[in-house]
């Protein structure tokens, strides 16, 4: 760290670090530099170690040295919390450096009378979400707002890019670089594996290569101390709980500070809180913290943490980004961690200060976890991290975006496109696809095209096009955002508080009388009233558990390889557990283990069924999708499939007869014809649809207090979708949704990766009986919740069985009951 | 096995068809509520670019379902046009699509609705307010105590829970007295049966008669679920 003060901290500005006892880092000092260039610049550094200070200091000292009034530099968060929580700390030295600046936020929270001042008279400083961002850009003054606008800091932008948020946030920022060219980029990310993606996204080319973004990177920390529970014991062979080893996880907790406990799903958070009160004889203050839960809720538990009246918070994605805790000295995760960037971030959420190594435990649920997670541990030690490919942005979020332009002033189609394709999502944009989509904003775009008369956008005479009237905007505004959500349903207790939200079709499954876990605590379900679960606490029976749709995170390619790769070499194996090891060995005898490269089949009889055992190491969501093409083919070939599950990392198919030919089983071409007709009738592909109806303003956001009365009005997705899949299959729309869903839920891109890799490649072996490595996904069967998210598709087909079968039997006892007298 | 699902009404056997409509059989008469015709571009008209394929989708179903039964008469009971100015909308195709539909029943009548109080001219058949027809009475929207009635108006549907799942889709619901069909058209949702607006009319216990998977099933009232909103 340099003594001599550098020469482009002025006086007043070094005084406040010395005041601190602080000098600047090297990394602070190279922001400095990059903004004295007039340069964009990209800080990756690990959390803690000043990175957001960083991002603000080079505006900090020109306010300081020119003070003048209007808006010089827009922060935005992924978070409305972390806006307000940064907001808050640069006010100190602000004030202590007794700098002109005002600083204030600027949220979906903020009350209209300051939203309106705010845009007469912004402040110098403004913090603010995508959304909010997109807000202002759509009004007509928003030119005269940013015209002085001297720098844009996006903070915890490894978590955006790549995203729909950040799709709509880098086409702002495209608007943001016509209405102010001198403004400078700042982004501020953990550590990822591909910079270059992140230094596109910043570009004002939207290419890596332009070279108008400095890479920074921050001072590493000492590195992590990542340790692997080694369980007293027995390791479970299948599940996803590690109910198993939370005595030990409790016993680590009593042995720290502040203990944050990661798990990897909503259901898991419920599950391990409750099972670590159930033992905390020393009555530990541990809480509980997920995204359903009532923000004040989150809020007190966030203040309790802050305040370091905490010893543990139990946690899901909800905590990956956000408030610094300088108290956390340990991470646990629960679970394997899915992915290597993943672990990163997470174990970077303890002991912020750099000297000191973060230190983490991982609590591997089953054996093949251990794998995942040692795996994990080396990909961290050696910094290989998941790289992705970037995904195109997504032409819903486009179709938002030319809507909120138009609302701003109006716009000549060939600039527009532009702008747009400035924006790195957009970069490879084609003119005729940004054409479809003009076309779809101004007048639905429908091949029928009697909505002429109808548009929402109007080709003026100076060939600009302008909004067609107020209506436009106002519904513009009230649609604006890119997050969509299944339909929630508030839960009250006893008509006391809320304890938050659930999805309204894990109430709907719910009759009065059933319990179910939810914020900590164990729920009777009374019933619905005025859009409100009524619970009461306590309650018996087998309790349910919330599940999110969708809310488990795949195994990333990178981690995927490293465990067939562990598997594959023997060399690998000591350090991991003698039961893991001694598993192994038994599957190397009596089978064989799968090759790196290859993809091993595995047949053996069990129970009167024949099982099919695909080894694929891809995640669940693209075994999924294997699941459902393998058992249409299996149906044609005459093998009688019955079903399947998946795990992340094995798929099992059971069916009356073993197909022959494993190479014709899964040759490519299923990609075809067979991924056309199953995605058309696919439930995700609803799901997928409605966010992008949504996104694109088709059909209305549910704003709370204008919930449905009486009369259904809300339209249902399904039957625009299903009208327009016959009449119009190449509406962007459409075209839209299958992009989204091949990138997400089905996985296809994967697969069709997987597909291509192992073909020719193909091991299978015949077996008389199960292998020691299938006994994990057959323990899965059965053991997967009907109402969780990983079978909705098999459901989908079952269910079809069901209406025909359940149905009759339930009319006929129907009958006896309450035969009607006519 | 499949379930008995004929509805008898005042003595005359209905049977209600997995498309929503009801066929009278002794009369060769079909029944179909709530086509809404051109609600897709009523939308539209208001900035919600929903697909303009609405009316193309309902009047290919009613097509087949002509083609299939060749009934001599047609009852649309009401709501057939979205709005006043529908007809102004529809896409000539769907013009003559629909003109060509009229002629193919000896008696195409059209039934008024709130939304369609006087339906456009021009595309054949006749208007009337309500249709007496032997024991019964077709009319758009059903009357507190009234016997032998049949209405549309109110979109039933209806969700029963089999295991692991809820099934909601729309319905015919029935009372022994009156029978309230589904809506028809293709952009038509559905209200549930246990909302007071329905089953406040409908004597207890009633029965609904379920269209899902392509087939009827007839559920008791008891049986059903209630939406959550």
């Amino acid at each position: 760290m340099p003594d001599l003060p550098s020469p482009l901290i002025p006086a007043n500005v070094a005084g406040w670090f010395r005041s601190r006892g602080w000098a600047p880092h090297p990394h602070q000092i190279a922001m400095v530099e990059a903004a004295e260039a007039g340069d964009s610049a990209l800080l990756i550094a690990p959390t803690g170690g000043g990175k957001t200070l960083a991002g603000f200091l080079p505006s900090l000292i020109e306010l300081a040295e020119r003070p003048r009034e209007g808006l010089h530099t827009l922060y935005i968060s992924p978070l409305k919390a972390l806006a307000v929580d940064i907001q808050r700390n640069l006010e100190e030295p602000v004030a202590e450096m007794r700098l002109p600046i005002r600083t204030e936020t600027r949220t979906g929270d903020t009350p209209e009378s300051k939203r309106r001042r705010q845009r007469a008279h912004p402040p110098q400083i403004l913090m603010t979400t995508p959304e909010s961002l997109a807000l202002l850009l759509s009004y007509a003054d928003s030119a005269a707002i940013f015209r002085h606008l001297r720098c844009v800091i996006v903070d915890e932008l490894h978590a955006l890019a790549g995203t729909k948020r950040g799709d709509l946030l880098a086409l702002g920022l495209a608007r943001l670089a016509r209405l102010a060219p001198a403004a400078r980029r700042v982004g501020l990310s953990a550590t990822v594996a591909e910079p270059d993606q992140l230094l596109a996204w910043l570009s004002r080319t939207g290419r890596a290569d332009n070279g108008d973004v400095r890479l920074v990177t921050g001072r590493a920390g000492a590195s992590a101390e990542v340790e692997i529970l080694t369980t007293r014991e027995r390791l479970p062979w299948a599940g996803h709980m590690a109910m198993h080893a939370l005595g030990e996880v409790y016993q680590r907790i009593r042995g720290h500070r502040t203990t944050l406990v990661f798990v990897n799903t909503r259901a898991q958070a419920e599950l391990v809180f409750q099972e670590l009160w159930r033992i905390n004889d020393d009555n530990l203050p541990i809480a509980l913290h997920h995204g359903s839960l009532a923000a004040e809720q989150r809020r007190k538990v966030e203040a309790a943490m802050a305040a370091g009246k905490l010893r543990a918070v139990v946690a899901t994605s909800s905590l990956d980004l956000g408030i610094d805790w300088a108290a956390v000295d340990l991470v646990v995760q629960v679970g394997a961690p899915k992915g290597a960037s993943r672990l990163v971030q997470r174990i970077g959420r303890a002991n912020h200060r750099l000297d000191e190594p973060s230190r983490a435990l991982l609590v591997p649920a089953n054996r093949f976890e251990v794998l995942e997670c040692r795996a994990a541990v080396d990909a961290v030690a050696s910094m290989s991290l998941d790289g992705e490919r970037p995904r195109p942005g997504g032409l819903d979020v486009l179709a938002q975006h030319m809507l909120g332009m138009a609302c701003a002033d109006p716009f000549r189609p060939d600039d527009l496109y532009d702008e747009v394709v400035c924006a790195a999502p957009y970069a490879n944009l084609a003119r005729d696809e940004f054409d479809d989509v003009l076309d779809f904003v101004a007048t639905g775009g429908y091949a029928l095209g009697n909505y002429e008369r109808f548009h929402r956008l109007v080709m003026r005479e100076d060939g600009r096009m302008a909004v067609a009237g107020p209506a436009v905007a106002r519904q513009y505004r009230m649609n604006v955002g890119t997050i969509t959500q299944e339909a929630m349903l508030r839960v009250r207790l006893n008509r006391g508080p809320v304890l938050g939200e659930v999805e309204e079709y894990f109430i709907q499954d719910l009759t009065p009388g059933d319990t179910f876990m939810f914020a900590g605590q164990l729920l009777k379900f009374l019933g619905v009233r005025e859009m409100e679960a009524q619970v009461a606490k306590g309650g018996t029976g087998e309790p349910k558990v919330p599940a999110y749709a969708g809310g488990r995170l795949p195994l990333t390619s990178a981690l995927a390889d490293r465990v067939r790769a562990m598997l594959a070499d023997p060399a690998q194996w000591p350090g991991l557990p003698e039961d893991v090891q001694e598993w192994l060995r038994l599957q190397r005898w009596r089978s064989v283990l799968p090759a790196r490269d290859g993809l091993l089949v595995e047949s053996f009889p069990k129970a009167g069924k024949r099982f099919l055992v695909v080894y694929a190491f891809e995640g669940r969501n693209a075994h999924q999708t294997l699941g459902m093409l393998l058992t249409r083919r299996m149906e044609r070939m005459g093998c009688g499939p019955l079903g399947f599950v998946a795990t992340d990392y094995v798929l099992a198919v059971w069916s009356l007869r073993t197909p022959r030919d494993m190479d014709a089983l899964f040759d490519q071409d299923m990609l075809g014809d067979d991924l056309e007709a199953w995605m058309d009738e696919s439930s995700m592909l609803r799901r997928t649809f409605r966010n992008v109806a949504l996104i694109t303003g088709v059909i209305d956001r549910r704003h709370p207090g204008q919930e449905k009365s009486g009369r259904q009005v809300t339209f249902s997705s399904d039957l625009i979708y299903d009208v327009l899949r016959k009449h119009d299959p190449g509406h962007v729309l459409l075209r839209a949704t299958r992009a989204d869903a091949a990138g997400g839920l089905t996985d296809i891109r994967r697969l069709s990766d997987f597909l291509a890799r192992v073909k020719g490649r193909i091991t299978h072996k015949d077996l008389d009986r199960i292998s020691p490595l299938a006994v994990p996904v057959i323990l899965e069967i059965g053991r997967e919740r009907v109402d969780g998210s990983a079978t909705d598709e098999l459901l989908e087909q079952a269910a079809a069985d069901l209406v025909a079968e359940a149905m009759p039997e339930l009319g006929s006892e129907g009958d006896s009951q309450g035969r009607l007298a006519l | 096995m499949a379930m008995d699902t004929t509805i008898t009404l005042r003595g005359a056997a209905l049977a209600p068809d997995a498309s929503g409509a009801l066929v009278w059989p002794a009369e060769r008469t079909l029944v179909v509520a709530d086509l809404h015709l051109e609600k897709g571009s009523a939308f539209a008209a208001r900035g919600r670019m929903l697909p303009p394929y609405d009316t193309r989708a309902t009047l290919d179903r009613l097509a087949g379902l002509v083609e299939r039964l060749k009934p001599a008469r047609v009852i649309c009971l009401g709501d057939s046009f979205h709005d006043r100015r529908a007809a102004s909308r529809m896409d000539p195709a769907d013009v003559e699509r629909l003109k060509a539909l009229t002629v193919r029943a000896e008696d195409w009548v059209w039934v008024t609705g709130n939304h369609d109080p006087e339906p456009p001219e021009g595309f054949g058949g006749r208007i009337v307010d309500e249709l007496a027809l032997g024991p019964l009475t077709f009319r758009h929207e059903a009357v507190p105590g009234a016997v032998g009635e049949l209405s549309g108006h109110l979109h039933p549907a209806a969700a029963v829970l089999v295991p692991g799942r809820r099934v909601r889709e729309r319905c015919f619901a029935f009372d022994g007295a009156k029978l309230i069909l589904p809506a028809f058209g293709a952009f038509t949702g559905g209200l549930n049966v246990l909302n007071p607006a329905i089953s406040g009319l409908l004597a207890k216990p009633f029965e609904v008669h379920l269209l899902a998977r392509g087939k009827v099933h007839r559920f008791p009232a008891g049986r059903l679920s209630p939406d959550s909103g």
